[in-house]
């Protein structure tokens, strides 16, 4: 079947099997190898992009069911050579060890400070309860988030 | 991993659908899929055909007016959203902010849970509890079928295989109606150990004067915990009353799920420490 969709601004489009999952699509497709796959089972969030501006499991999702969506991967995130402020934000506060769970932390990141700009540690914690990391224990990307958040609260204020 | 190969459907309307499934009886709806994918992902599940539900409007949304009205098709998020589902229907808002996480909240919808009739799923027993009736659309037209009759056995609903869960209809609570949802989430899958639902009414003076208390994870299906909910009746609902009530909770449960994490005998006591928190938390017991 042909699917297309918006995929970091631009349309790409693709002839799938219908069983194409999302995540594949984007990372054999679309080459976009960025969005990870780290479980079988839908738990670790390795594969998490935004589906029309909300976070989603990509492994999860059918490529025919996101055809015609507006999709935003890691690779998106980055405008004109800058890093986005959460991306700054794992840099600056070593948010990461392997990095394999690192673009999805993001993308949930993103979404969760797009509903709670300023949210407490329990509430980082409670927000990327669907991300599994395998290295760094959670306090780096708990205080990574932190720095996204204080950062992009400067910046709305500026 | 993929799933097996299938062919894909996405009408645009529910009669479509209809047509489909009596046409193919290897079609299987396909709404948020996660339940169905991640199962497909594992082989579990092999069906010949999904048709999408996605492509239809007028599926989605909460209305709120005495009564709630949910699409079958209202994401958990879009449901959470809303202010009037929180405070008429506390029960079952609790229920949907504590499903999976943020991503399985932004595809999986109530109606999708509804019909999977998972007995982990934490808001078939709000529903039950707030009386829910769910609206099905099917060859033979519309029909309503009660809270009490909807949910069957393990995975098994009163829908037929050629039937569509159109919406979920919340009667309007009685005056001084309280809910609340308590749940002891499995430490890795979060789904519910043992998730209990309570939604009570009282009169002027504070005697409980009706209660639904609901259990899921520890029963095969969202189960009413009659014992509960007769020995807390009549009473003034402090904290005593809870105590007493709560013990009560094996009265009339045939059967107590278990495995390997978690026994029948400890969900089945599970089930009457969160009975007890749930009716705490809906009387505004401390
Ligand atoms: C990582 C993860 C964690 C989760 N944690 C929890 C949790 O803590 N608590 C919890 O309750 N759930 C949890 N879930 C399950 C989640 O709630 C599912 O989204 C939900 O159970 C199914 O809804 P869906 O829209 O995704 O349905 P689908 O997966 O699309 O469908 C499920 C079944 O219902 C049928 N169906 C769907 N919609 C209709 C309809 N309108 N009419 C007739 N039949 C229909 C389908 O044919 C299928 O058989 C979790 C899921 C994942 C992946
Ligand atoms: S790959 Fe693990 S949740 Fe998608
Ligand atoms: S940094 Fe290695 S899995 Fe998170």
């Amino acid at each position: 079947m042909q699917v297309s969709m918006t995929v970091n601004g631009q349309e790409r489009s693709g002839e799938v099997e219908p069983r194409t999952l999302l995540v594949h699509f984007l990372r054999e497709n679309l080459g976009l190898t960025g969005t990870h796959i780290g479980c079988d089972t839908s738990q670790c969030g390795a594969c998490t992009i935004h589906l029309n501006g909300k976070a989603v499991k990509s492994c999860t999702v059918l490529a025919v069911q996101a055809n015609g969506a507006d999709v935003t991967t890691i690779e998106g995130m980055a405008k004109d050579g800058e890093l986005h402020p959460i991306q700054e934000g794992f840099w600056e506060e070593h948010g990461l060890q392997c990095g394999y769970c690192t673009p999805g932390m993001i993308m949930t990141t993103a979404d969760l400070l797009k509903r709670n700009p300023n949210p407490t540690e329990a509430e980082i914690r409670h927000g990327i309860e669907g991300n599994l990391c395998r290295c760094t224990g959670y306090q780096h990307i708990v205080k990574s988030v932190q720095w996204a958040a204080d950062k992009m609260a400067a910046q709305s204020g500026d | 991993m993929y799933p097996a190969a299938f062919d894909y459907h996405r009408p645009g309307s529910v009669e479509e659908v209809i047509q489909i499934l009596s046409d193919n009886p290897e079609a299987k709806i396909i709404a948020g899929g996660h339940s169905l994918l991640p199962a497909m992902k594992l082989r579990l599940a092999a069906p010949g055909a999904l048709v999408d539900l996605g492509g239809i409007d007028g599926l989605t949304g909460v209305a709120v007016n005495g009564s709630a009205s949910i699409g079958a098709m209202t994401t958990y998020d879009d449901a959470m959203a809303s202010d009037d589902l929180a405070a008429s229907f506390a029960a079952l808002h609790e229920a949907i902010s504590h499903v999976g996480d943020i991503q399985v909240r932004n595809r999986g919808t109530i109606g999708g849970s509804a019909a999977h009739a998972d007995p982990a799923a934490d808001t078939t027993a709000a529903l039950v509890a707030h009386g829910a009736e769910f609206v099905a659309q099917g060859p033979n037209g519309e029909r309503t079928i009660s809270a009490d009759d909807f949910f069957v056995d393990l995975f098994m609903t009163a829908l037929e295989p050629e039937e569509v869960l159109t919406k979920i209809n919340l009667p309007a609570p009685a005056d001084n109606t309280s809910s609340a949802y308590k749940k002891f989430a499995h430490p890795a899958s979060g789904y519910p150990v043992c998730g209990v639902a309570a939604v009570v009414t009282r009169d002027g003076s504070g005697n409980v004067t009706a209660a639904r208390v609901v259990a899921t994870g520890s029963t095969l299906t969202p189960t009413r915990l009659a014992g509960v909910e007769n020995a807390i009746t009549g009473t003034a609902g402090d904290a005593d009353a809870v105590e007493a009530a709560a013990a009560n909770a094996s009265e009339g449960v045939n059967e107590w799920a278990g495995d390997h994490y978690a026994s029948s005998e400890y969900r089945e006591h599970l089930t009457k420490v969160f009975a007890k928190r749930a009716l705490n938390a809906a009387l505004g017991n401390d």
